[in-house]
């Protein structure tokens, strides 16, 4: 590809020399910009460069600012800012300039204004804001090009509060006659919906007729959007998997014009796309899988062309044939194409091979072993990002067998690898093959040793914590004595030596492990060594404070001895004079435990001191106190976050207005990271043992007393495992299948070969032998051995959800749930071979003992098709809630009064207009005959024409009661009825008691439900499903969608205008706008603007005083009264200025849609 | 999705950068300094792609001028490659013959070229035919709009 540029910068001095005759007009050198250009490649030192631009940004800045700067100078003069931000300078007094030229230039000029705009701000910077009108104008434009750059700079950046102000526009454009536009406007969409999703759900309809877009260009766009949307909920859009198969069909067919060739390769891009799609949409979904296996083989057979774009194509076919429900065809031809990728010649294809290597060994860990060669030679690659994914496969094909050698070439990459980013990464997969595959003590605490002084400082929190769990845990068996008494030994001699060098991490370790399992080697040690070399450790430059304080802790646990009594009070000297309250505390404590051995027996017992704590989260051990300080004088105590409020109450003024949320969000946040942060069993012991010296109390302990909140919830007694099992456990459905692949004559290990690979000499050999150990035909003899010398206690319990680290967590529980994959496959092929082998009897009691050491956790690896079967049900758990009792018989009518009257009139009574609805209304339950409610609605009446469903909304003060009416128009009575609604954004609940099971024929029943958001949006799709049977016949099922708009969730808020300012003041969440005034006839824009409101919205307006009004309502939202919303509303010149506010992120946002909406519409 | 797109010389001077979410000024200082030093440091025959956090750069040379993006981890590291030849290409077809100068110089349209191409970080257009017609239609607009305005005014 070289050959595209032939010129090189070498080439530099001799063109500028030309000057202005180089090229045809091409190279402006002559220009204010060439001047400068040249200028900078003349000097020789960056500190001459500095003093340059320096220079010209100062003469930028004057021209700038003049007056007679015409707008053809700005768009040179911007051009020459670009250039100097560029070279790293900021050149920030341009940027309003930018806006301004974007605002007043002629097209060209506005080009170069939006370019620079686009340069340089962000979506956050408040410059943006100045913007907004100036695209509304292009957007609006009858000019092509104008409205071109007003989309591209909108897809770029926009602030996400404004997109209400040109959303109609940009909607508009959807239907643009120039395919060029419609394809920016649909990107733009995309953008929106990524930055602010609840501000497009009402136009996903839309979405879809892009898809239907005669421009291949424009649906190319719109699967930009489908792809989002379908990764979130493939569940909503599995009917459009036979739309893209037939996109794909045709594409792959070579049905599109042929300017989308790429190296006549058609539509490469758009193929890669769909395939995605078709991954998410196919994913653990048998049905919709098999519409695309045809395709997806056609993709296969069509991409053979050799070059780079068809190796992505053919890599995407992969990975999403090994996503979607297998096939064991497919899956061959699969997995010969990623032979072709790891065999090729070409690094980076080798690179992807072992990609999708590694993706595809998670299912069948078999697939490894034709490649073990090349993945050796990998291993010792001399690029470093090769050898990174090499390790990456081998951790997906770790067992009990292979796990020392790959954990050794994993620590070595650690030993040169000066990443953070990686060291983290491969740090935590050393740690989670250590334990769950160790094959003994010594092993697993060297390995450990090594984890923690290579992952130093900046692994991740929980490797320590799992560790120290992992020792603490367990009865007090010879084997986990040994374990612990190895610890301790391999830690005192690692203080005896030089200390410096171990991280600080590894230090607390060290403490913990030394304060608490030392008394299990004092019988043939002095008792005070260890408190020495502590107390060595402790006075040593380079130990930080917290690592002082863990070992201030462990010291407190040992000093049972004379010496060390003596040793400890030397210590308390130095330390409870400390400047450090922390360090001053934990030497008090250590001062009058050490003194005091009855008490400190009695806080810190030697044995079981992990069992199981109680702790009192709600600290009513402290009531007496309390109420004692109270009654003598003292404030009450008040949450942090109601200081702030009361901070901003009070400092209102100067606040405003920009007092926001900030600071309030900020130390909620600080105390968050706090929560998180104090994980660690020794502040869990240490404070538990302090816990009884209640009268002591500070507000430190009481933090400290806080904090153990999330740490019952991992270590309390019944919590613990339920939960940890629900949460680990992930069925993989691919488990159970064949894999065809799994070739039964290909012997594993030493005498395994591929013929047709090099000769591999003896070293390569023993390592893949020992790499590759377990794998292969007769793995289940292997995996036999396996579940033997893993003992339970380095089996790694699944991460608790209190383990900190948010942002890794997320990754982490990934990995636990691929090895939890891997894990089990290869039991269920133990369960397998235990059923058909001859051993089968003593396989059996392997695999009992191994239960019963796991207990909770083999029963589910073990068993993966139980485990499934629960799976499902639990999912199905909160459904089967709402099933069955959610339906109320209802007598045929005698008489329910629905007076038109009552209504108010927002929802005008549909009774007389539509005659088919009274005998339905007539079934309202008496208690909601005289609230307010919607027309009928019916409900997926093409299904059965026997049965019709329709719905009613009725708009009650703290709910919205959503009633479906089922009539049965046979004579037959329906059995089995069972009615299902979901939707993940609201909280759906029965109201009724007794459940229906059947209607009789040519009666009606109707099911009650209250809803409320669970948080707000524009508007949410509620899907049901009515299950029933008739006699004799099959189950059948009806399905159907309504949506609710959040209006109906809105009720009047009754405030006074003094709560009204109170409220006003504590809210953080903040929204302007400005909307159009109603104007009628006979009354004032405001009051008619606010009527229209609140006849459309259900707000209650408070007051209004001149030319300002002030609205409130309360969106239903969870449980109790409610979220409010308020609204402050001004005239200004011919519109309202609008300003909402509520404590509720979204809900200005949703709610500014809806006064749009309703104002646009009156 | 893109997160960004730099091109750098040999030399490790900065030519073009393109941020396609919003990173702020500090964090793209330390990503242009980190991306010229790693891609600058790669050996030959080493393959085209790198982890940085957890971004997967790719990268590629063309004569004097790299071209490196940052990129989400589960995006397609060939297609990417195929990317920023496209974008070669298409910078090669309006040029003609482009060069590392035609950058430096005219880099503004090294710009336009690159929205039209791609749009908040994902691939906007991919027929180049199309994608040339539309970056000429504005330039058309351009120069005529330039003749326009360099007529003396009675």
């Amino acid at each position: 590809m070289s050959d595209v540029v032939e010129k090189t910068l070498s080439a530099l001095p001799s063109l500028l020399s030309l000057d202005s005759q180089a090229g045809p007009g091409k190279l402006s050198s002559s220009s204010k910009l060439g001047n400068l250009i040249k200028g900078i490649t003349e000097l020789t030192s960056k500190h001459e460069e500095e003093k340059l631009i320096k220079k010209e940004l100062a003469s930028l800045k004057e021209q700038v600012a003049s007056p007679n700067t015409t707008m053809r100078q700005m768009k040179e003069i911007m051009v020459r800012a670009i250039y100097c931000e560029m070279l790293g300078y900021q050149a920030s007094f341009s940027y309003i300039h930018a806006i301004k030229l974007a605002q007043q230039g002629s097209v060209l000029e506005k080009r170069v204004g939006y370019l620079a705009v686009s340069l340089f701000l962000k979506e956050t910077d408040e410059f943006l804001l100045l913007l907004v009108n100036t695209v509304l104008k292009d957007l609006q434009s009858t000019n092509l090009i104008e409205v071109c750059m007003a989309l591209t700079v909108v897809s770029q950046m926009f602030p996400k509060d404004m997109i209400p102000a040109i959303l109609p526009v940009v909607e508009e454009k959807l239907t643009h006659p120039k395919e060029i536009i419609r394809r920016k406007a649909v990107l733009a969409l995309y953008k929106f919906y990524l930055i602010a999703p609840n501000q497009v759900q009402h136009i996903h309809s839309k979405f879809r007729k892009a898809l239907c877009d005669k421009d291949p260009g424009v649906m190319t766009a719109s699967l930009h959007i489908y792809l989002q949307l379908i990764k979130e909920s493939p569940e909503s859009y599995k009917d459009l998997t036979g739309s893209m198969v037939t996109i794909l069909r045709q594409v792959v067919g070579g049905k599109l014009p042929l300017d989308f060739n790429y190296h006549s390769v058609p539509a490469p891009w758009l193929q890669i796309q769909l395939l995605r799609i078709l991954a998410y949409l196919g994913k653990e979904d048998q049905g919709t899988s098999e519409v695309m296996y045809d395709v997806l083989e056609e993709s296969l057979r069509r991409a053979e062309m050799n070059h780079n774009i068809t190796y992505a194509i053919l890599y995407e076919c992969v990975k999403t044939i090994y996503t979607v429900h297998p096939k064991s065809q497919l899956l061959e031809k699969a997995a010969e194409c990623i032979g072709n990728f790891v065999l090729s010649p070409k690094i980076n294809l080798k690179y992807l091979g072992l990609k999708a290597l590694t993706y595809v060994v998670q299912q069948d860990a078999n697939l490894a072993l034709p490649h073990q060669i090349t993945i050796i030679e990998c291993l010792d690659h001399s690029d470093v990002i090769i050898k990174r994914e090499t390790l990456e496969l081998l951790f997906r094909i770790t067992n009990a067998q292979n796990v020392t050698v790959i954990v050794e070439k994993m620590l070595e990459f650690l030993r040169l690898t000066s990443d953070d980013y990686s060291t983290i990464d491969l740090v935590g997969k050393v740690a989670e093959l250590a334990e769950k595959y160790a094959p003994d003590n010594v092993w697993f605490i060297q390995t450990m040793n090594s984890v923690f002084s290579l992952g130093g400082d900046v692994m991740q929190p929980d490797i320590p914590n799992n560790f120290l769990r992992l020792l603490a845990e367990g009865v007090d068996s010879v084997e986990d004595r040994q374990l612990r008494l190895f610890a301790v030994d391999s830690y005192v001699s690692l203080l005896q030596g030089e200390t410096a060098k171990l991280p600080q991490r590894f230090l607390q370790v060290i403490s913990w492990v030394l304060g608490e399992y030392s008394y299990l080697r004092e019988e043939d040690s002095d008792p005070g060594s260890v408190m020495r070399l502590l107390a060595r450790l402790l006075d040593q430059r380079h130990t930080s404070t917290e690592t002082r304080s863990w070992v201030l802790g462990a010291m407190t646990k040992l000093c049972s001895s004379p010496v060390s009594v003596a040793l400890a009070r030397d210590v308390c000297e130095r330390y409870s004079g400390s400047l450090n309250t922390v360090l001053r505390q934990r030497a008090q404590e250590l001062m009058i435990l050490s003194q005091d051995t009855k008490l400190r027996a009695s806080v810190l017992p030697a044995e079981g001191r992990l069992e199981s704590l109680e702790v009192d989260s709600s600290l009513s051990f402290l009531d007496g106190y309390v109420s004692e300080a109270l009654a003598a004088g003292a404030a009450p105590y008040k949450s942090p976050h109601q200081r702030q409020e009361e901070l901003v109450q009070e400092k209102a003024l100067s606040l405003e207005p920009y007092g926001l949320s900030l600071p309030v969000s900020l130390s909620s946040c600080s105390i968050t990271d706090r929560l998180t942060d104090r994980q660690s069993p020794t502040l869990l012991s240490m404070s538990s043992g302090l816990s009884g010296n209640s009268t002591e109390l500070s507000h430190k302990e009481g933090s400290t007393a806080l904090k153990l909140d999330g740490v019952k919830r991992v270590w309390g007694k019944d919590g613990y495992l339920a939960q940890q099992q629900s949460a680990g456990e992930t069925p993989i459905p691919q488990v159970e299948l064949p894999s065809p692949l799994l070739s039964p004559q290909s012997p594993p290990s030493q005498t395994q070969k591929p013929s047709s690979g090099p000769e591999p000499d003896q070293e390569k050999r023993q390592l893949a032998s020992s790499l590759f150990v377990g794998l292969g035909s007769h793995n289940s003899v292997c995996l036999m051995g396996r579940a033997e010398p893993a003992p339970r206690h380095f089996r790694r319990k699944p991460r608790g959800e209190s383990s900190s680290g948010a942002s890794e967590g997320s990754s982490d529980s990934s990995h636990s749930s691929r090895s939890a994959a891997v894990d089990n496959l290869l039991l269920s092929n133990l369960l397998d071979t235990t059923t058909v082998a001859s051993e089968g009897g003593a396989a059996t009691t392997t695999l009992q003992q191994t239960s019963q050491r796991t207990l909770d956790h083999t029963t589910s690896n073990g068993s993966p098709h139980v485990e499934g079967t629960e799976q499902r049900v639990e999912a199905g758990g909160p459904l089967s809630l709402i099933r069955g009792n959610g339906m109320v018989a209802v007598v045929p009518p005698t008489h329910t009064r629905t007076d038109p009257q009552t209504q108010p009139d927002l929802h005008p009574a549909p009774a007389l207009e539509r005659p088919r609805d009274l005998p339905l209304t007539s079934h309202l339950p008496a208690e909601l005959s005289g609230l307010a409610r919607s027309e009928l609605t019916t409900l997926c009446s093409d299904h059965d024409p026997s049965l019709a469903l329709s719905a009613c909304r009725v708009y009650k003060e703290d709910a919205l009661v959503l009633l479906v009416f089922i009539s049965n128009n046979t004579d037959s009575t329906l059995h089995q009825m069972a009615l299902q609604l979901t939707c993940k954004e609201l909280e759906i609940s029965c109201i009724s008691g007794s459940p229906l099971k059947e209607v009789k024929g040519h009666s009606v029943s109707v099911c009650l439900h209250t809803v409320v958001m669970k948080r707000a949006s524009v508007q949410v799709e509620l899907a049901g499903l009515l299950s029933y049977q008739r006699p004799l016949g099959q189950p059948q099922a009806a399905q159907f969608s309504l949506s609710l708009s959040l209006k109906h969730f809105l009720r009047p808020l009754t405030v006074s205008t003094g709560d009204y300012g109170k409220m006003w003041l504590s809210f953080s969440h903040d929204l302007k706008q400005n909307l159009r005034l109603v104007t009628t006839e006979h009354q004032e824009p405001l009051t008619a603007t606010l009527d229209a409101l609140k006849g459309k919205l259900h707000l209650h307006i408070v007051d209004v005083i001149g030319s300002e009004g002030i609205v409130a309502c309360r969106l239903l939202q969870g449980q109790g009264q409610g979220q409010p919303c308020l609204l402050h509303c001004r005239v200004h010149a011919d519109s309202l200025a609008v300003w909402l506010r509520s404590p509720v992120p979204e809900l200005p946002d949703s709610l500014l849609y809806h006064c749009q909406k309703a104002l646009t519409e009156t | 999705m893109m997160h960004f797109l730099l091109l750098f010389s040999r030399q490790g001077k900065l030519r073009l950068q393109k941020w396609f979410t919003p990173v702020p000024e500090r964090e793209k200082k330390k990503i242009v300094r980190d991306m010229t030093t790693m891609v600058l440091g790669r050996k030959p025959r080493s393959c085209n792609f790198l982890h940085w956090k957890d971004l997967k750069i790719v990268y590629k040379k063309y004569a004097s001028l790299y071209f490196c993006c940052g990129l989400d981890a589960e995006e397609n590291e060939l297609l990417a490659l195929e990317v920023l030849h496209r974008y070669v290409e298409l910078l090669d077809k309006y040029f003609g013959n482009v060069c590392e100068l035609d950058i430096i110089f005219n880099f503004e349209k090294a710009y336009f070229i690159l929205d039209e191409f791609l749009l908040g970080g994902e691939v906007q257009e991919t027929s180049k035919q199309v994608l040339s017609r539309s970056i000429e239609a504005s330039d058309m607009l351009q120069e005529t709009m330039e003749e326009y305005m360099s007529k003396p005014a009675f």
